[in-house]
């Protein structure tokens, strides 16, 4: 038991830290690789930074979650017993275990097939698409997780004041907003961190995010390409790109707690 | 008016159906007088919080639940009313076990009701939650923190604070399910004392298994059992000459098993 933790953990450490030791002095050398647009021979050791690809991510991930978290929450107020009959909320719930454990690279190529089907090319529209259907079945699962804790009897009394379904939704939803909220902050770390789900969807090139129906790179797609590629600064700067992803994925962490826990003063024990 | 019949029960059943079925109610014919306290009591597991829920079509919400037969509520059949359910429901208040306030400030947990029904005006609100705070005797506690957090009150107080919050709404019927239950004696008393104060003008169903609740409060008594109404009748008489055996050793205290 405490020699497999053991391994755990020191890999763990070993993951991020080295992640930082190594990508941490890239940036520390050079800060404006991250603001900085790639040259147009970037990936074979020219000039320029990976600002595409930071951008590329956030373009493609802010907007996948929140299609997935507005969708997510309407499926888990679906599921509640007083809308879906509780047979037909389990196999939805089983569904989107499935769902969940699908490798992500399967959306991807489901997505590319109906791009390939519209005579259409890897876009960021495309990319969303592709990270929203990633990210509903985790999202929904602590939504539905979230909206099942919310007390029986708040709902019976909200109905009992004569609210109608949709008021009472609304007070469901304000109070499993903390639980909902965790749940987005695990989706959008999916999302953000995936790179099969994208590298057909949205593209690989190594060119600024131009709109919607053009390529656009994300952060992990460009790790990956740096990574594999065989010039050593290239490499180098592989690292940084990772540092500052694992740093977005905290700073969205910390950020996300503390709009919880301002969200849920109203919440018995919930601050 | 008071002592006329305001709830009327008829043949009423009520079902689950699951792996099993199971009849919760049978044959359920009472009636209920309003501008009263009516107290349905029993043993646990006998259907008082089933025959509560009934009168305010709360098993609509939940899978598997069958009512039949008919519950008239001021003249009306509520499961076959032309009115729709959140109307039927806002005129007949449910106050749970445990108090669950909204996620929400004070104010707004006794604004809610106000808010879905009539929209009132910001100065039309204040004067309500004041009005419906003092009837709850919760305004003197509460009124220099009104934008406080419901959650922060002590349960007793956040059970008061759901009663304000059903007065709010104005029913005409109030059902209880052991409002006391989950309180400590001094916020049970001002509890009793607030129901005794309310049932003046509005019917209340109270349901315990507080026998001593039942004879300080109720005017009018239920007995249930194993999903029956075993007897029916003004409090003092079915606590001192019940008809029925069964009622009589309730009332005693020494029916086995319980």
């Amino acid at each position: 038991m405490l020699g497999a933790l053991a391994v755990v953990i020191i890999s763990l450490f070993m993951v991020i830290g080295i992640t930082f030791l190594k990508g941490g002095a890239v940036l520390l050398e050079k800060p404006d690789l991250v603001v900085t647009p790639p040259g147009s021979r970037y990936l074979l050791g020219g000039d320029g930074g990976f600002l595409h690809a930071v951008l590329g991510s956030i373009y493609m991930v802010l907007p996948a979650t929140a299609c997935a978290a507005v969708m997510a929450l309407g499926i888990a107020l679906y599921l509640q017993s007083d809308y879906a009959g509780e047979h037909v909320a389990e196999i939805i719930r089983a569904v989107l275990d499935v769902l969940w454990g699908t490798p992500s690279i399967v959306y991807g190529i489901f997505v590319f097939a109906i791009i390939v089907y519209l005579q259409q090319r890897a876009s960021l529209l495309a990319g969303i698409v592709a990270l929203t259907l990633l990210e509903l079945p985790v999202i929904t699962r602590y939504a539905d997780e979230a909206v099942q804790m919310v007390p029986r009897q708040l709902k019976e009394s909200t109905y009992s004041m004569g609210g109608t379904r949709w008021e009472t939704a609304k007070v469901v939803s304000r109070y499993a907003l903390p639980g909902v909220t965790a749940g987005i902050l695990i989706g959008l770390g999916r999302g953000i961190g995936d790179a099969a789900s994208v590298i057909f969807t949205s593209g690989a090139g190594g060119t600024m995010p131009g709109g919607l129906f053009s390529t656009t790179t994300a952060l992990p797609v460009m790790i990956f390409q740096q990574a594999s590629s065989c010039y050593p600064s290239v490499r180098e700067q592989a690292y940084a790109a990772a540092c500052i992803l694992i740093l977005a994925v905290f700073a969205l962490n910390v950020t996300s707690r503390l709009v919880a826990g301002y969200l849920s003063r109203y919440v018995p024990g919930g601050r | 008016m008071v002592g006329e019949t305001e709830i009327e029960v008829k043949n009423m059943q009520v079902s689950y159906s699951g792996k099993r079925d199971v009849v919760a109610l049978s044959d359920i014919s009472v009636d209920i007088p309003g501008q009263q306290l009516t107290a349905i009591i029993g043993p646990s597991g006998c259907g008082k919080t089933t025959l509560l829920k009934a009168l305010n079509r709360l098993h609509d919400i939940r899978d598997g639940v069958r009512v039949t037969g008919s519950i008239r509520i001021g003249g009306k059949d509520i499961y076959h009313a032309e009115e729709p359910v959140p109307e039927l429901r806002r005129r007949v208040g449910l106050i749970a076990q445990k108090p669950y306030p909204l996620p929400a400030s004070i104010y707004d947990n006794v604004a809610f009701g106000p808010r879905i029904h009539r929209h009132p005006g910001r100065s039309a609100l204040d004067i309500i939650v004041e009005r419906c705070l003092r009837e709850a005797h919760l305004w003197g506690e509460v009124k220099d923190r009104l934008d406080d957090p419901a959650a922060d009150l002590s349960v007793g107080q956040q059970q008061r604070l759901c009663i304000a919050r059903t007065l709010a709404v104005e029913p005409e019927v109030i059902l209880c399910d052991e409002v006391t239950s989950a309180l400590d004696p001094v916020s049970s008393q001002k509890v009793e004392e607030l129901l005794l104060s309310l049932k003046e003008r509005y019917t209340i169903v109270l349901v315990t298994h507080v026998l001593r609740q039942a004879k300080r409060l109720a005017d009018y008594v239920i007995f249930l059992y194993m999903g029956e109404v075993v007897e029916a009748g003004p409090a003092e008489q079915v606590f001192t000459r019940p008809q029925h055996q069964r009622t009589w050793e309730y009332v005693q205290g020494n029916m086995a098993g319980i």
